[in-house]
């Protein structure tokens, strides 16, 4: 092999077949998928974001939750993730179609987070976890984000946004309150829009095993 | 040497006969500056990434260790410790063999070194403000992309320059045979804009929509692997091995058969990370094939290397450029089989998801290639320097802290990955004891990266030693014990 143009030539198919294959296709054949109209309700499937959900992903991609939480469910019986309760059925490629950054993730050092808006609606629960995960999992090694929280002396009344049920060690002292800054309230928007249990035609929901 | 025998043209054994060692010391010294710049660079960049690795080991453990501070929350430390390495290290040293290895394959002085000096300038330019913009939250979570949009067109003009240069090389070259580790050069310096430029149009300029996303990162990130970091790999065993021992590669049609079948298999494995995932099921299927093809270039490189160091392996003794490169050798076959099995849809449930892909991964990258760059230095500093190694005992010490650090890294993460993938998997154990299992593996991963910096502390040291000639200049070269042949005494 002395001759350049030649491994050139080789080097430049070989790659452009993947590249064809792996980045073009799905260009084209995912990037352009449109959501599913909702004949009943005139909305679709996937159901677009509130604004502050959308602006919840920034928070979500700046404080790398993506490192320990994945966001997908597989198909049965290639993997147990529906019996595991992550879902009621596989996500498919419509589903991500409002995702920005698209976290697909590769580590579940914590549960998958695909369906915590269906599992868990409660926003002063995430906040409290955010702000201390141990106060709502004692065996959590999930960090704290109390960064993303105010610690503020009260003035009167309480603030009705702040954080409840704050207990143990992590209380704030007597005559404080924790409240949420602007990220904390998008990232929590954006975690209970996490809901994929709108019916979509090409992943229809397995039977439940009995 | 006889001028038409496929063999021994391909044989780099032969190749400093056809240079007289006048001219090599002159293309030596010609690739100092830039070289040496990639270099201490690299070894910076290196320190830097195993500390904010080390932290973050000990941060999934005990989560509470440095929570009050948002740029050292575990999900900044990790992208910025994963692209420090990555770009700030592993690249800017793969650069710097590259560029001497062209220097020397070219067998011409090295030319137009300012391109390059800018380009050592930009590159770090580049990592500096991206790990600064990971660190301040800037972002995207896509794994291996991490640097924000402002950072990566300051590496984009470093690369740039280093492509530029390459063309030139080639172009001006003696006439005459193109070496094995050529070809993988010459693969390699043109696959990396390609895949940066791609990845970084498509997922943090004008972000693509939805799942394809995934498809696109995945691509490049086994690329940036496969076909950037292991060609240049793989370029330096095939000059480091029989240069040392001083015969001839074992068999031309192999390195051939071992090029191509990389060249076509590899660019096709990203979507093993997203079996199961939101694609078409063609897609994951032609990975997983490619995947397990991969057994074809891997099993052919090693038996080349292993034919060629036969009847030579004691010089593993003695040679450190050759203990640190048969290392990263023999680990390249390693994990490169495991990783095509990693691709076989049922492990692949077991073990995704979990610390055991993480192992792999330090596997490769710091098993294979780290090491390998490592044994390419040794070769290489001495000779832009004129100034040996000042102690084999430091070299010894780095050996011993990074090859038992790695070792028992990757075995920690595998077999807490296999026992936090079985109960993630069982629908009847808890996601609790996911945890249970992993979190003693994940302390003892921890201590291993205390092995692994105290290595890298020694070489670092040893280096600005070396660089700053301090101490007593060294008569011949620092080996581990005496060597067998005495014609070797040089290497
Ligand atoms: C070091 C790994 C790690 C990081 C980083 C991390 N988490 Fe977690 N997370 C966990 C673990 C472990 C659990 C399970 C224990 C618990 O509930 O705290 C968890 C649980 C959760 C849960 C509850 C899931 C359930 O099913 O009950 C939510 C919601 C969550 N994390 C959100 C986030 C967000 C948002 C971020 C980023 C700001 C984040 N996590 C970053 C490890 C992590």
């Amino acid at each position: 092999m002395n001759k350049l143009p030649l491994i050139f030539l080789g080097v430049f198919l070989t790659f452009a077949s993947s590249w064809v294959g792996l980045v073009v296709y799905p260009y084209f054949a995912l990037g352009r998928m449109q959501p599913l109209p909702d004949e009943d309700t005139g909305g679709f499937f996937p159901p677009s974001n509130p604004g502050l959900a959308v602006a919840g992903q920034r928070v979500y991609a700046a404080n790398g939750c993506v490192y320990c939480h994945s966001q997908q469910v597989r198909r049965a019986p290639l993997s147990t993730d529906i019996e595991k309760g992550l879902g009621p059925r596989q996500t498919v490629a419509r589903d991500y179609l409002r995702a920005q950054p698209v976290f697909l993730g590769t580590m579940r050092t914590g549960p998958d987070l695909t369906n915590i808006g269906v599992r868990q609606p409660d926003a002063n629960w995430h906040h409290k976890h955010l702000y201390e995960p141990q106060t709502v999992t004692d065996w959590s090694v999930m960090p704290s984000f109390r960064y993303l929280y105010r610690m503020q002396e009260i003035q009167g009344q309480p603030s009705a946004n702040a954080v409840k049920g704050l207990s143990g060690p992590h209380a704030p002292p007597p005559g404080f309150e924790v409240v949420p800054t602007d990220e904390a309230n998008a990232l929590v928007a954006y975690l209970l829009s996490l809901k994929r249990n709108y019916p979509l035609p090409e992943s229809p929901e397995p039977p439940v095993k009995k | 040497m006889k001028p038409h025998s496929l063999i021994s043209s391909f044989n780099p054994a032969n190749e400093p006969d056809t240079l007289a060692s006048h001219e090599r010391a002159e293309i030596d010294a010609s690739t100092r500056l830039p070289v040496l710049l990639f270099f201490s660079s690299a070894i910076f960049w290196l320190l830097i990434g195993s500390l904010l690795g080390l932290i973050s080991a000990w941060k999934m453990t005990h989560p509470w260790f440095l929570d009050q501070m948002a740029w050292l929350t575990f999900g900044r430390l990790r992208p910025a410790h994963l692209n420090a390495v990555i770009y700030g290290w592993a690249s800017a040293a793969g650069i710097g063999v590259g560029l001497w290895l062209m220097a020397r394959l070219c067998r011409i002085p090295l030319i137009h070194s300012k391109l390059l000096i800018s380009a050592a300038i930009f590159w770090n330019l580049g990592v500096f403000v991206g790990v600064l913009g990971i660190l301040a939250g800037d972002s995207r979570s896509i794994e291996w992309l991490e640097f924000p949009g402002y950072a990566t067109p300051i590496l984009f003009v470093a690369y740039a320059f280093i492509g530029i240069w390459a063309i030139i090389m080639f172009r001006f070259r003696k006439p005459g045979h193109v070496y094995v580790s050529q070809w993988y050069l010459f693969a390699a310096f043109l696959w990396f804009p390609w895949l940066y430029a791609t990845a970084n149009i498509l997922l943090i300029w004008q972000p693509i929509q939805g799942s394809a996303q995934g498809a696109v990162n995945w691509w490049f990130a086994h690329n940036v692997l496969g076909l950037w970091f292991t060609p240049i790999g793989l370029a330096s065993a095939y000059y480091m091995i029989p240069k040392v021992i001083g015969r001839p590669i074992h068999s031309y049609y192999l390195s051939i058969l071992g090029f191509w079948s990389l060249a076509l298999f590899y660019s096709w494995n990203g979507m093993h990370h997203l079996i199961g995932g939101p694609f078409p099921a063609w897609m994951i299927s032609a990975s997983v094939v490619a995947s397990i093809m991969m057994f074809i270039p891997v099993v052919t490189v090693a038996i080349n290397h292993h034919m060629t160091m036969r009847g030579h392996f004691d010089a593993l003794k003695w040679s450190p450029t050759l203990r640190f490169t048969v290392f990263g050798a023999m680990t390249y076959t390693v994990v490169s089989l495991q990783g095509s099995s990693m691709a076989i849809p049922s492990l692949n449930t077991l073990t995704h998801f979990t610390d055991y892909t993480i192992g792999h991964a330090h596997l490769g990258l710091y098993g294979f290639f780290s090491m390998m760059m490592f044994g390419a230095m040794y070769y290489i500093v001495p000779r832009l320097t004129g100034w040996e190694w000042p102690s084999a005992t430091a070299i010894r010490w780095h050996f011993w802290l990074v090859a038992s650090g790695i070792i028992l890294m990757v075995g920690s993460l595998s077999l807490g990955g296999v026992l936090q993938g079985l109960a993630l998997y069982d629908p009847q154990v808890s996601f609790r004891s996911s945890l249970d299992y992993a979190t003693p593996f994940r302390m003892v991963r921890g201590i291993s990266g205390f092995l692994l910096l105290a290595g890298h502390l020694v070489f670092a040291g040893h280096f600005a030693v070396m660089l700053l000639k301090i101490g007593r200049r060294r008569e011949g070269p620092a080996l581990f014990a005496e060597p067998s042949k005495p014609e070797a005494a040089t290497v």
